[in-house]
């Protein structure tokens, strides 16, 4: 046990035998089992259309700018944001002077855009970057803020925008894990399914 | 500072509690070479097997330099095997999307971190890693470095229950032992669960959406160009997460790891997750009590750790939920805290209690940007580190570190009283104090004196994502991080600049070879030491391994340490730009 030759054989040999076992059979089986179980969502998540046309996946966020539809959060993935390729945060620190001038703009754009005065205090989710650049959800006030907007431009009555917001909003897990939050992309894809 | 987020905290610390003891009596039958277990029917044939192709016989066993030797072979083979596997990734199969093979630079880089079970993130998962890579070149380290490290504390514990003996265990049992008994197990339904969550497993290539709104976007030179796709990843990531969360790694599949929605969709994996970063660590000090006959010195031991990890959590969320005044007097909302870099679905608290919980424990996994923390939110993780990652930390490892402390602070008791220090029956001489220090020193000099250069130097200056104090807490971050072996980042900070300068990838690296195999070496020594000593029956002088006073000892030592050494290096940075956040100043 003790001579070189032996050892080196023992690291040799198991790092062989772990790497078929920990990175061959272990992933084959969870692909298995967790395809076989939870087929829709070991693919992604994916919304398709009727045609079977792929829209995007319910747990991404994607960039929306038109009036008729629900805003998501800023994002700082990829050039343009919402890049599932390069997920990432602004990583800017809380004296950054980057960081407080892309907040003072978002927030006049978020108050002109919405319609709302310019001492209304904004949601912090609407004028700040999530951590993934991907953040499907924004916060039920945010959302709130955007209804009216969004009901002017649809022409629709403003309930009918609140109530589809109260049916794509996340409680939290178990009743008492994480925050609640909408769903941008389900909702923006349920007012487009709206019949006009 | 919601009551429902107080709850949150009460159901983690409560399950976290009562998991202790069931996964420490499972530890015990895991690092007893004739353990049974009720996997013994399918693994035991499998375990037989690998002992044989390893040519190991798993009856002997082996002394303190054996012991080390062997980890120290085997971590050196498993570095080679990655950095082949990266700097060949073009070659290899399972690379749907044809990305090319990485620089050397930074394949040694990946390889030493996810060896040492740092996984820093130099690499940007999604867009430089083959299927491949991630599945065998980056999971297999996740497994076996934190088998390894379970090992190492075992050893440990072994040197304090034995006496009179000399061998402390055999490396190769205890590393084939804890993979299959207890890693492999825990992880298959760990990552079915996740799949369930929403979590992706697959071999599929990329798939592209068609986005309901295309953007048309300004490019340079004043053209534009319409987004009308977005690329989605696939891959098997649900396997790796599992692992990387169980083993305490941390590195992620993707660049925004845990914060991205595949590694990390809801609140519940969210919170399964934190669970399993902190489950075997929290086992371990319950094996601990078992193994040395003194299961109330386990629970001191546990206690130590929580009550650190508690007050941690309580400083960093307070801070973020108060948020930034700068950003407050632009017009956010004061009630919502402070919000960049953290995802909705977790808000303010699960984002806190999973940035303390990743730092507390060695695994690094972010599910929001530290970087992008108040001042203060951002120096808990950073002191965390720097405590050495000691409470609960990495799986075996926050065991042998914190093990340190426990010798440092019966011979600060020792000296208290005037009488030669014993720890569970065993005297404690000069030469474990020196041990104790000496992995201790190795700790603060390399985060301090790799800091220090970077700080000072052009190539040091030029990865910095933000100015002014921050962006000293960039580079003390990246140190403190890959010296703990922790691996998460304030990710603003640039380890491959456009013109290649490697010094990072390269000084990280050696950050943490130093900071994981120059701590074991002495911790070796120090059980090989121990395991020879005789136990002394205790007497009405012994002073009391477990107990309130004991607890409390242990904690002023942990920050003692911890705390002075770095005390001028954080007044630097978090602690400036806390009042410089205050008074508004920006950079």
């Amino acid at each position: 046990m003790n001579s070189f030759a032996t050892q080196i054989r023992a690291a040799v040999g198991s790092t062989l035998v772990l790497a078929i076992i920990c990175c061959g059979a272990y992933p084959l089986v969870v692909t298995a089992i967790g395809r076989t179980a939870f087929r829709d969502q070991a693919d992604g998540s994916l919304i398709k259309d009727s045609s079977g046309k792929l829209l995007g996946s319910s747990l991404l966020g994607q960039t929306f700018t038109g009036e008729k539809y629900f805003h998501s959060r800023p994002s700082a993935a990829g050039a343009s944001g919402y890049d599932a390729t390069s997920s990432s945060g602004s990583n800017l620190g809380p004296t950054s002077q980057k960081l407080a001038d892309q907040i003072k703009e978002r927030i006049a754009t978020y108050r002109s855009t919405n319609g709302l005065a310019d001492n209304q205090e904004v949601p912090a989710d609407a004028v700040t970057a999530s951590g993934s650049g991907l953040d499907p959800h924004i916060s039920p006030a945010n959302a709130a803020l955007q209804a009216q907007r969004v009901a002017t431009a649809r022409k629709l009555p403003l309930e009918q925008v609140q109530a589809l917001i109260a049916e794509h909003t996340a409680q939290a897990d178990l009743g008492i894990l994480g925050d609640p939050g909408v769903n941008v992309l389900k909702l923006n894809l349920a007012l487009d399914a709206l019949p006009r | 500072m919601h009551p429902n987020d107080w709850l949150q905290l009460a159901l983690f610390l409560g399950i976290l509690a009562a998991l202790t003891k069931p996964i420490g009596i499972y530890l015990c039958k895991v690092l007893d070479a004739d353990g049974k277990t009720w996997l013994d029917p399918i693994l035991r044939p499998l375990e037989r097997l690998t002992y044989k192709l390893m040519g190991v016989d798993p009856r002997r066993e082996q002394d303190w330099k054996a012991y080390t030797f062997s980890i120290l072979l085997f971590s050196a083979v498993g570095v080679f095997f990655t950095y082949a596997i990266l700097r060949l990734q073009h070659l290899l199969p399972l690379n749907p999307q044809q990305l090319p093979a990485l620089s050397p630079a930074l394949a040694f880089n990946t390889a030493v971190s996810f060896t040492t079970n740092t996984n820093w993130q130099s690499y940007g998962g999604e867009s430089t890693m083959s299927y491949f890579s991630q599945m065998v070149g980056l999971t297999f380290h996740n497994f076996v470095s934190a088998a390894t490290g379970i090992g190492i504390a075992a050893a440990l514990v072994r040197g304090i229950a034995r006496q009179t003996a000399s061998t402390i265990g055999n490396f190769w049992v205890d590393l084939v032992r804890s993979t299959y008994y207890l890693l492999l197990p825990i992880c298959t339904a760990l990552a079915i669960f996740l799949v369930s969550q929403g979590i992706v497993q697959n071999f599929k290539s990329y798939d592209a959406a068609q986005v309901l709104e295309p953007q048309v976007v300004q490019v340079e030179d004043g053209k534009t160009v319409t987004i009308d796709t977005q690329t989605i990843v696939q891959g098997p990531v649900a396997s790796q997460v599992a692992i990387k969360m169980l083993g305490t790694n941390g590195g992620g599949y993707a660049n925004a790891n845990a914060a991205h929605p595949f590694e990390n969709p809801t609140p519940l994996s969210n919170f399964v997750q934190m669970l399993s970063i902190f489950a075997i660590g929290s086992g371990l000090t319950w094996y601990l009590g078992k193994s040395t006959g003194n299961q109330g010195h386990g629970w001191s031991v546990w206690s130590a750790m929580m009550i650190l990890f508690v007050a941690g959590t309580l400083a960093c969320w307070w801070a973020e939920s108060h948020g930034n005044p700068i950003h407050q007097a632009l017009g956010v909302s004061a009630a919502d805290g402070n919000f960049e870099g953290k995802e909705v679905r977790f808000g303010i608290f699960n984002s806190s209690l999973f940035a303390v919980i990743t730092t507390a424990a060695s695994c690094g996994a972010v599910n929001a940007m530290h970087d992008s923390f108040t001042a203060i939110g951002g120096l808990i993780p950073l002191f965390m580190m720097e405590l050495g990652e000691v409470v609960i930390g990495g799986v075996g490892a926050g065991l042998y570190g914190m093990l340190v402390f426990v010798v440092l602070a019966v011979f600060i008791a020792g000296l208290m009283v005037g009488r030669t220090p014993e720890y569970l029956g065993k005297k404690i001489n000069a030469f474990e104090v020196k041990m104790a220090m000496l992995s201790l020193l190795v700790l603060t000099l390399t985060i301090l004196g790799f800091t220090a250069w970077a700080t000072v130097s052009a190539w040091g200056q030029a990865g910095l994502n933000n100015a002014g104090p921050h962006g000293f807490s960039e580079i003390l971050y990246a140190y403190s991080s890959a010296t703990a072996n922790n691996g998460s980042a304030f990710a603003g900070l640039t380890a491959n600049p456009a013109n290649g300068d490697p010094h990072y990838n390269v000084t990280l690296g050696f950050a943490m070879l130093i900071g994981r195999f120059l701590m074991i070496v002495p911790i070796m020594a120090m059980a090989g030491a121990l395991v020879k000593k005789k136990i002394a029956p205790p007497s009405p002088g012994t002073f009391p391994v477990s107990g309130t006073t004991f607890t409390v000892l242990l904690i002023g030592t942990v920050l003692l340490i911890g705390a002075l050494n770095f005390l001028p290096a954080l007044a630097l940075g978090p602690i400036v730009e806390h009042f410089l956040t205050q008074a508004g100043q920006l950079f």
